[in-house]
């Protein structure tokens, strides 16, 4: 399995100090959120790559590190063996821009109001000069429209004319515009009703398979995760505590913390499995908690945890980076989340 | 659950809220009536634009102007409280009725500390000296489990996260002893682990305290917890109540049926979802007959032209003309001859 999107290392840090002279008067330090702190992912080609976490714990910067709509503070995104931080000229840059693509969570601030639907998906086709001619250009964007399920009429009219779920069909037309191969999609779903969300993940799948296209899927939804998944990351606090393929983290969760999310997924199939409500919130990234960031919450820390950063380490399939794992004294049970086990 | 011959707590009787506007009259809430027993939770789900917090806000006499109740009644403890003028419905606000709202940092005022916001409250409702608001203000925070009340009580709202913030609504909400509190989307703006925390709050205080819940939400998981009861909103009016088991394990209302579907659930992976098609209808063109009809697989001639009003459907009412004894009609599609699984 080649590796088509390889990201080393990856950190991106925020300063978010008061102004200098501020910081002189009150004698206050410097404060820096470390949003994401040294992650690694491989994304091989074709599969569905989900992050899950808490607000707040740098799933979205990761996605917009991924794009390039943030530089990286440090560490190496690869994608299709091109280093996306080196430099390189226009015309380079827009060829690999051309094969990356961002769907956001929310379609009512994604879509320029003041343009008609025809010229917001044509825009990414003008831009990339991927059209010979006009009449080429339309038949592209009547070509896509169909293809998320609007019609070609829909292309003349406003973004405010469409419901929640088609303008999300919009945004997602939109980035396929430039016939991406690579797809980031920052919790696509989250804006959107039930019964809307299921049509969207529906119509997410039928793309994937008939353009064969890669995701990088972001979501705080486990339920949504589970379903589109081939593997799952699990984010805290800016470190990636586990990454597992789909089946394996849904039935044998490792990390406490993952056990913690599993958790708290609302139980529809009235089992009266009671939900153990976990102590405790996501503390503050500007003075992360020393050690593994996670130990204030976690039932089974000891002195070890409170100090030593853990070490991603690689168990069933997947990677956990987990002190109480590493030695043995946290019993892996079989907590079957899944109706299948 | 409650004793079942207990009379109502809450009666809604063919409530209707309207909104006018310069292109005619907008029916948002129609003809919805339901019962909350003492110390019953009531889940109300649907979708966005369905009329159901529209539904929670004229319970609690909030609804803003224009939208107006142009129909129906609302009875708390057997007394009509929708028809009341706006300074004794403040009475019955905060004293018999307590509110929970989607977004804690707009619920609280950000200028005073969360301590005075409790004793002003409980002083406005209660009988009691300051000495014993300030005891029962700390009494209160602790109960919904805030570290540190006693520090705690003088800090400001945005000096709690989140989590705590709704935990003080509640306390706000609890001040003054209310039989009924009605809960518009308490836990949307919350993570998951904090959700399951104000949740496991919610039903261990009304338990205690033996408080009724209205409790507003689009999300099923919520409900299937926390809910003796279901009403499911569909277009401003509802499609199906009945106790919560039921109406999650056997939907009567192809509706709840399609939503029960759509959500994705452990177990059957990578699979289509199921979908219904279409969107709600907006409210300036709701169709003739059944609100769903267009987006229904079972549709019938009669439910394009008779509008089902709710009728027993298993353990469940449901507004379906499937369960009437004369059915949905001629079919229209080769779809329309298919029949609900278990019915």
């Amino acid at each position: 399995m080649s590796e088509f999107v390889q990201i080393d290392g990856l950190k991106r840090y925020f300063d978010v100090s008061a102004p200098w002279l501020v910081r002189q008067i009150e004698k206050r330090p410097r404060q820096i959120v470390q949003a994401v702190d040294g992650i690694d992912i491989t994304i091989a080609k074709g599969e569905t790559f989900s992050l899950v976490g808490e607000s707040g714990c740098g799933k979205s910067t990761v996605a917009r590190l991924v794009v390039g709509l943030y530089p990286p503070t440090a560490g190496k995104i690869e994608f299709d063996g091109h280093d996306m931080s080196q430099r390189r000229s226009g015309s380079e840059t827009s060829t690999l821009r051309r094969r990356l693509q961002m769907i956001f969570q929310d379609p009512y601030a994604s879509l320029n109001p003041r343009w008609r639907v025809f010229d917001i998906i044509a825009e990414p086709i003008r831009a990339f000069g991927l059209a010979k001619d006009k009449a080429d250009l339309r038949q592209q964007v009547e070509d896509l429209l169909r293809q998320v399920r609007l019609t070609p009429a829909d292309g003349a009219k406003f973004p405010h004319e469409f419901s929640g779920g088609q303008r999300q069909r919009i945004s997602i037309a939109r980035a396929l515009a430039s016939r991406p191969e690579f797809l980031v999609c920052d919790e696509p779903t989250s804006a959107l009703d039930v019964s809307v969300q299921a049509q969207i993940l529906n119509l997410m799948m039928d793309l994937q398979k008939r353009l064969q296209l890669t995701y990088l899927f972001i979501s705080h939804n486990l339920a949504v995760v589970y379903h589109i998944s081939t593997r799952v990351g699990v984010m805290y606090l800016g470190r990636l505590v586990e990454v597992a393929p789909t089946e394996t983290l849904f039935q044998r969760p490792k990390h406490p913390y993952t056990r913690m999310l599993l958790d708290t997924i609302p139980d529809l199939e009235m089992t009266g499995r009671q939900r153990a409500p976990v102590g405790g919130e996501v503390p503050s990234p500007i003075n992360p908690p020393t050690g593994c960031t996670f130990h204030p919450r976690c039932p089974f820390a000891d002195e070890r945890c409170k100090v030593e950063r853990p070490k991603s380490l690689p168990i069933e399939g997947g990677e956990v980076a987990c002190h109480g794992i590493e030695e043995g004294r946290i019993p892996i049970d079989e907590r079957s989340y899944t109706k299948a086990s | 659950m409650m004793a079942t011959n207990a009379p109502p707590l809450l009666e809604v009787k063919n409530l209707r809220v309207e909104f006018p506007t310069r292109r005619g009259t907008l029916v948002a809430v129609d003809d919805v009536s339901f019962e909350i027993a003492p110390g019953e939770v009531l889940g109300v789900v649907g979708e966005s634009g369905a009329g159901k917090s529209l539904t929670g806000n004229s319970i609690i006499g909030l609804l803003e102007p224009p939208g107006r109740i142009a129909g129906g009644e609302v009875r708390l403890e057997g007394r009509r409280i929708d028809n009341l003028p706006y300074e004794e419905m403040r009475k019955v606000r905060g004293a018999r009725i307590g509110a929970i709202f989607q977004d804690p940092l707009t619920s609280l005022n950000p200028l005073y500390s969360v301590g005075r916001q409790l004793i002003e409250t409980i002083q406005t409702h209660k009988q009691v000296s300051a000495a014993q608001a300030q005891a029962r203000a700390l009494a209160l925070l602790k109960e919904v489990g805030i570290p540190g009340a006693e520090h705690r009580i003088d800090h400001y709202p945005h000096q709690f996260s989140g989590g705590m913030r709704q935990r003080v609504v509640i306390a706000l909400a609890l001040c003054a002893d209310p039989r009924l509190i009605v809960a518009d989307e308490p836990t949307t703006a919350l993570d998951v682990s904090i959700q399951a925390q104000i949740i496991a709050l919610l039903k261990r205080l009304c338990r205690e305290h033996r408080t009724a819940v209205m409790l507003v939400t689009h999300d099923m998981g919520v409900i299937a917890e926390t809910a003796d009861r279901v009403a499911v909103m569909y277009a401003g009016r509802i499609a199906e109540i009945g106790p919560v088991r039921d109406v999650i394990k056997h939907a009567q209302h192809p509706y709840t049926k399609g939503l029960m579907g759509s959500i994705p659930h452990l177990g059957e992976r990578g699979g289509r979802l199921t979908q219904i098609d279409g969107a709600m209808p907006r409210l300036t063109e709701i169709p003739r007959g059944c609100a769903f009809n267009p987006r229904c697989e079972f549709r019938g001639a009669r439910c394009l032209v008779e509008r089902p009003e709710l009728m027993a459907a298993g353990a469940s009412r449901a507004a379906c003309w499937l369960h009437d004894a004369k059915g949905v009609g001629a079919p229209l599609s080769k779809d329309g001859a298919k029949e609900l699984a278990n019915v």
